[in-house]
């Protein structure tokens, strides 16, 4: 049985206390009204020299939410940009939230997922890392609370996160027009529950199998496990898709990707598999997994290596094929994301490929844990950056910068998702004792 | 060569594992050992040296990525500029994302060929050669293990061997 030690659930509260305190003065620190934004401007002190640019830059956002605005004349336009700028800073901290939720709570359904995965696949080498997955996958119930109750906000425009929620903008907006049916509130809001309430249930009945399965006397749970993950995976390729169409693509309305439900997965699929190899390495250097060898290290290495490169993959394939056609509706995703956000658009890649790559490639690297964990932890950083240029570009445009509501906002869900799936540990003992496969497993070399 | 060797023949592959454990434990000496197919972990148990064949796939991949780039810079850029995608910019920076994947697929062609072809060259392989397994069976289901015999007394040997699990055991006499 594991134990949360004092010191690590201190430093997770402690994370959590800064973290909220942080994100407290970043909503603070938002500004209310023009005369703020003035004010901010005047500090920045860069509006005289780039006023060109950023005209250029309020034109474009604005054709991005369909306002027409060829009429205006000149001199509104800064009143206009005033105006523009007042709601990117306002849904700045917004924003950080949103980044920082569905990033821990992406990385416990891509955890979630891979234990499916494991169970429907009937693998061998994986079950003595079972309950570690389980406790990961523990954090979608509070996450997906939270990611819930953010939705639900922006649905009663306590933010403006989504442009399509505002009817303002739908009322002059065609395209957004011709979606009302699928993207309004109510269905909207009906679809993340159906999402949510299906993984919560899944996994409630999955891990609860998976307990009583250690004091069966034959193999039913095992195969109502198998029958359960098989369900599930339908369920959540299908639920997943939907969802990141829901909750990321639509923040840009007039946009869409095909592969963009991939590209999300891809994204939370190898978060998830390197939070897995974190915590067992983390939890093996305790102690306490002593039946993990450097195998089972290695395999989840292979997993990170070839995750990370199914990601650029997609995120290839999608920018390729929209660069190649160069669609004016279509490109403007990615124009606004060269243009304000070049460094973490292609520092991730950076990050997310080219670092694994060339870490990973080696098979003795996959066995050391301090690669491993080095490269777990850039790969994190990358797929915060993934989801940080999948939200902000839309929410708050050119005025991004990842300062005090975003890394405060990561610090407090860092510091809730290590408590809430280190206490998921401690509800269970560390070994699936009577899984069909767990002498394989424990005997797994390569 | 003028030398005994006993094939050891096994009809399964954790026998023959165990075998060679075993024999390489009591401190004979292996020669060669031929299979039907890839038997997990052998050249470990074997103790083989590491292969070299995946850094020389990656020095081939390298080649491979420098001669697309090239190859795609001459062809598309500097010979005949083309226009790429309504996109006539004549730089190979700006047309970059429609050349990704011609260097991903020549990264990959040189890799694998080329691996292949060393391998074939470090294996003394090539078209129409003779083939070497002496026992046509281990192309089928029999595992062969051949034994230096050197000093060692063959009643011996035969019988350890015969004790590790080996279905058939024969002397052969190389004169």
């Amino acid at each position: 049985m594991y134990t949360l030690s004092s010191k690590l659930k201190l430093t997770a509260i402690i994370f959590m206390i800064v973290g909220a305190i942080g994100l407290v003065i970043g909503f603070l620190q938002a500004p209310s009204n023009l005369d703020d934004v003035k004010e901010i401007i005047a500090a920045e002190g860069h509006h005289g020299e780039t006023s060109h640019h950023e005209e250029a830059e309020a034109n474009f956002a604005d054709a991005e939410q369909g306002v027409v605005n060829d009429a205006h004349a000149a001199d509104s336009h800064d009143a206009e940009h005033l105006e523009h700028k007042l709601h990117q800073l306002q849904n700045k901290p917004w924003a950080a939230v949103y980044v920082a939720a569905f990033f821990f709570f992406m990385i416990s359904l891509g955890a979630l997922a891979f234990y499916a995965l494991q169970y429907a696949s009937q693998a061998g080498w994986s079950p003595v890392l079972f309950r570690v997955m389980e406790a990961i996958s523990a954090y979608i119930v509070p996450g997906g609370i939270i990611m819930f109750v953010l939705l639900a906000l922006s649905g009663f425009h306590l933010n403006h996160l989504f442009v399509w929620m505002d009817p303002e903008v739908v009322a002059h907006d065609e395209i957004i027009q011709n979606k009302t049916a699928y993207l309004n509130v109510p269905f909207f809001l009906i679809r993340a529950a159906i999402f949510l309430g299906g993984w919560f249930l899944f996994r409630h009945f999955l891990v609860k199998n998976s307990r009583k399965l250690d004091e069966a006397t034959d193999n039913a749970y095992f195969k109502k496990n198998f029958k359960l993950s098989a369900g599930f995976l339908v369920f959540f390729l299908v639920s997943e898709s939907m969802m990141s169409w829901d909750w990321i693509m639509s923040l840009d309305p007039h946009w869409f990707s095909t592969l963009f439900g991939w590209y999300v997965f891809s994204s939370m699929f190898v978060s998830g598999i390197t939070v897995i190899a974190l915590v067992s390495i983390y939890l093996k250097s305790r102690g306490y997994l002593p039946f993990v060898n450097n195998s089972h290290i290695h395999d989840l290495a292979k997993f990170m290596f070839g995750i990370s490169i199914f990601w650029t993959y997609l995120w290839f394939s999608q920018f390729m094929l929209i660069w190649y056609s160069n669609i004016p509706e279509e490109v403007v995703y990615f124009i606004s994301r060269i243009e304000n956000y070049s460094l973490p658009f292609f520092g991730m890649v950076a990050l997310n490929f080219l670092f694994p790559l060339l870490v990973l490639m080696n098979s003795d690297f996959k066995r050391m844990n301090w690669f491993v964990v080095m490269t777990g932890i850039i790969i994190l950083v990358g797929h915060y950056l993934d989801v940080f240029t999948m939200v902000m570009p839309a929410t708050v445009g050119e005025s991004w910068f990842i300062g005090l509501p975003e890394i405060s906002a990561v610090f407090f869900f860092g510091g809730l998702f290590t408590f809430v799936i280190f206490n998921a540990l401690t509800k269970a003992p560390l070994l699936a004792k009577r899984n069909p496969y767990i002498k394989e497993s424990e005997h797994f070399h390569y | 060569m003028a030398s005994k060797v006993i094939h050891a023949i096994y009809n399964d592959d954790d026998l023959l594992l165990q075998g060679v454990k075993q024999v390489r434990e009591a401190r004979y000496h292996i020669g060669e050992i031929y299979t039907p197919m890839p038997v997990h972990g052998l050249d470990k148990a074997m103790g083989l040296a590491p292969t070299r064949l995946a850094i020389t796939s990656f020095l081939y991949g390298l080649v491979g990525f420098a001669v697309s780039i090239a190859m795609m810079n001459f062809i598309m850029i500097e010979d005949w500029p083309q226009d790429i995608g309504g996109k006539p910019s004549f730089s190979f920076l700006e047309n970059l994302p429609a050349f990704v994947p011609i260097m991903f697929e020549l990264t990959v062609f040189f890799a694998a060929h080329l691996m292949v072809i060393t391998f074939y060259m470090r294996s003394k392989l090539w078209p129409f050669k003779k083939a070497e397994n002496p026992d046509v069976r281990t192309t089928d289901d029999m595992f062969l293990m051949e034994v230096d015999v050197a000093n060692n007394n063959v009643e011996e040997l035969t019988k350890f061997l015969y004790d590790t699990g080996a279905a058939e055991i024969k002397l052969i006499d190389n004169k």
